[in-house]
């Protein structure tokens, strides 16, 4: 990676603290994001990743807290960044755009109204001005007749267009990076790859950088150079998308493309990853996910692996690629399901 | 807006109008199907007319005496009888109206704002100010309203302004713990956490995301609070402890004319009934009102 780093996660840590509990969401996360390219966080449920993205913009509700690590953005620490500091960010370098637009805009104003404040804090915009960026938006987004749309209100829109509007006023103020916290699981299949194909197309338009969250293997085929899959509040796998398709490492990243109907294969049924993500609550003490990993052995058990740089480049937390894998030599991930019968 | 205004811009109401427009429209259509509530909103609307008016068309002096024609019963001359002092009750109870109804407007509007800024406040921000400022406004909530009220003036000493912050502060409790409960069930909605997302300051937050979303129930309890402040108002002069005589407010007049109910009854019988139907006036309409502006309600 010899291009230019607009973002550098070093050990991010990100506890929420209950009962005098800590609670580890996010767990020693690093990766970085070259400029003008985009990086998919995957992952299920639980795996840290929307409370990665909550904490780039130092979203988090109590009792969330960043306990530790660097955020450099453009050379900048997030993390130490005063209240007043950290806003002018928000919505001006970085935007974020969420999962249900039918509930991320404000019933009580027009779509228009809401535009223009994005505008009036960053920009301070007057009204007239603010409606004409407002229709320029909207168009850029591939709204139809944008000049009677500014005036409706939110539930007038169908979800594809909420999603829309909400693109339009993350794009505002032209951020260099934008945070997709899985933009399209709330919308139907068609309009999904319409939303998928609007990013990509303003992301190569507007030279931005963008960070998708996702747990759908399709949404980072279509669109993400880079992937950090997440398990347990911890990266396990850092690749390429090509390699991460052709050669899937870690047991957790070939159970995700498992689970995944493919059009390729005949295959009769689709083989899930059995259990759950284990609740930050108890964490299995060793790798995170050697409870549903069927390779697993007593090292891994144990002991944590680091994330190994390998010799293609890619990163994988995983101790079959280390000196110490105790379990069969000739291991291969990739053929899990055959492995997981035999056993 | 009175409503006979509305009803004409509801009939020029056409596709074109502004979304604002049309959503008071739909309102005022809920509003209309509920039939006692259009009634308590037309009979608010003629008192208040009343009030403000009716002093500046009466003849006589509300407050001075002429012992040539007391304990007099309603005739064509005095409609509502005059008093053991010679004043004419109707000419009292109309400056009477106007003073209860300021002060009760004046103290929910007071007690509405300070309570709205601390139940938004209390809610907005969450752990340790929510917990001490609800804890105090329990303790403001376990004494009975006229019971505070009393209390806080005879610390300080009976007049007007004292009645109205005596009822804006037991008014304080119920707003704050209903702004508060909505605060809470909105703060955590998306297009909050949209708009802190893109760079708005808390402030601007709660001005312009949470206070527009929270305001039906902050409108719904203040109408139906002016009820209970016009009761505790009369309640504190009946009892000496708000408005000193001569003053016509109708609390004041109904303790006249408690010494002569069974020889002069109409003393205090208009006075209470104008009580009575201020009270019953606001409580239908607000009770309308919630019904109106409840999207449960709606799908009936």
């Amino acid at each position: 990676m010899n291009q230019e780093t607009i973002l550098d996660i070093n050990d991010l840590r990100t506890s929420f603290l209950v009962d005098g509990f800590e609670v580890k969401a996010v767990d020693g996360v690093s990766f970085k994001l070259p400029k003008g390219k985009t990086i998919g966080i995957v992952g299920e449920s639980g795996s840290g990743k929307s409370i990665t993205a909550m904490s780039i913009l130092q979203l988090l509700d109590k009792p969330g807290k960043i306990m530790g690590g660097e955020i450099n953005f453009k050379g900048r620490d997030l993390t130490k960044l005063s209240e007043k500091e950290i806003r002018d960010i928000r919505g001006n370098e970085i935007s974020m755009i969420f999962q249900e637009p039918m509930t991320s805009l404000n019933p009580v104003y027009t779509i228009g109204q809401q535009i223009r404040e994005t505008l009036k804090v960053h920009q301070g915009l007057d009204k007239q001005r603010g409606t004409k960026k407002a229709i320029e938006l909207l168009t850029l987004v591939g709204i139809p007749s944008p000049e009677q749309r500014v005036k409706q209100y939110p539930h007038e829109l169908s979800g594809g267009m909420r999603q829309r509007v909400m693109i339009a006023m993350a794009l505002a103020c032209n951020p260099e990076l934008l945070i997709a916290d899985e933009p399209t699981t709330a919308l139907d299949v068609t309009i999904q790859a319409q939303i998928l194909e609007l990013i990509k197309d303003l992301q190569s338009e507007l030279g931005m950088s963008v960070i998708m969250i996702t747990h759908d293997m399709g949404v980072v085929a279509e669109t993400c150079d880079y992937v950090a899959v997440m398990y347990g509040g911890k990266v396990v796998e850092y690749q390429d998308v090509k390699s991460i398709f052709k050669s899937p490492k870690h047991p957790y990243t070939v159970g995700l493309l498992n689970s995944i109907p493919r059009h390729d294969t005949d295959v009769d049924e689709l083989e899930p990853i059995k259990g759950n993500v284990p609740s930050p609550k108890d964490m299995p003490e060793g790798c995170r996910f050697a409870p549903r990993c069927p390779f697993a052995t007593e090292l891994c058990t144990q002991e944590l692996p680091t994330l190994d740089t390998q010799a293609d480049g890619g990163e994988v937390r995983c101790w079959i690629y280390t000196d110490r894998w105790d379990g069969d030599p000739e291991v291969n991930v990739r053929e899990s399901k055959r492995t997981a019968e035999s056993e | 807006m009175n409503t006979e205004q509305m009803k004409q811009t509801n009939i020029k109401a056409t596709k074109k109008d502004r979304p604002w427009k049309r959503s008071l429209k739909d309102f005022y259509k809920k509003l209309v199907k509920n039939k006692s509530a259009l009634i308590g909103g037309y009979l608010i609307i003629i008192l208040i007319i009343i009030a403000i008016v009716g002093p500046f068309l009466t003849t006589l002096d509300p407050a001075k005496p002429d012992y040539a024609i007391k304990l007099e019963e309603p005739s064509a001359d005095h409609w509502f009888g005059t008093d053991h002092h010679g004043r004419d009750i109707f000419t009292r109870v109309i400056h009477g109206l106007w003073i209860t109804m300021f002060i009760g407007f004046t103290a929910t509007i007071l007690g509405s704002i300070a309570g709205v800024i601390i139940g938004i406040v209390s809610g907005y921000y969450g752990g340790k100010i929510d917990a001490v400022i609800m804890r105090f406004m329990d303790i403001l909530l376990a004494f009975p309203g006229i019971l505070l009220a009393l209390a806080l003036i005879s610390i300080l000493e009976p007049s007007r302004s004292n009645v109205i912050y005596a009822i804006a502060i037991f008014a304080i409790p119920t707003f704050a713990r209903i702004v508060r409960g909505s605060t809470l069930a909105t703060k955590n909605l998306e297009y909050i956490d949209a708009m802190k997302a893109l760079g708005a300051s808390d402030l601007r937050i709660i001005s312009k995301h949470i206070f527009p979303n929270i305001l039906s129930p902050i409108i719904v309890q203040a109408s139906l609070f002016i009820a209970n402040a016009v009761i505790t108002a009369s309640g504190l002069s009946f009892l000496g402890m708000g408005e000193q005589p001569p003053s016509p407010e109708l609390g004041a007049l109904l303790s006249d004319g408690r010494d002569f109910m069974w020889d002069a009854g109409h003393i205090a019988l208009f006075p209470g009934l104008v009580i009575m139907l201020i009270v019953l006036a606001f409580n239908v309409f607000g009770d309308g009102l919630r019904d109106a502006l409840d999207p449960k309600m709606n799908k009936k």
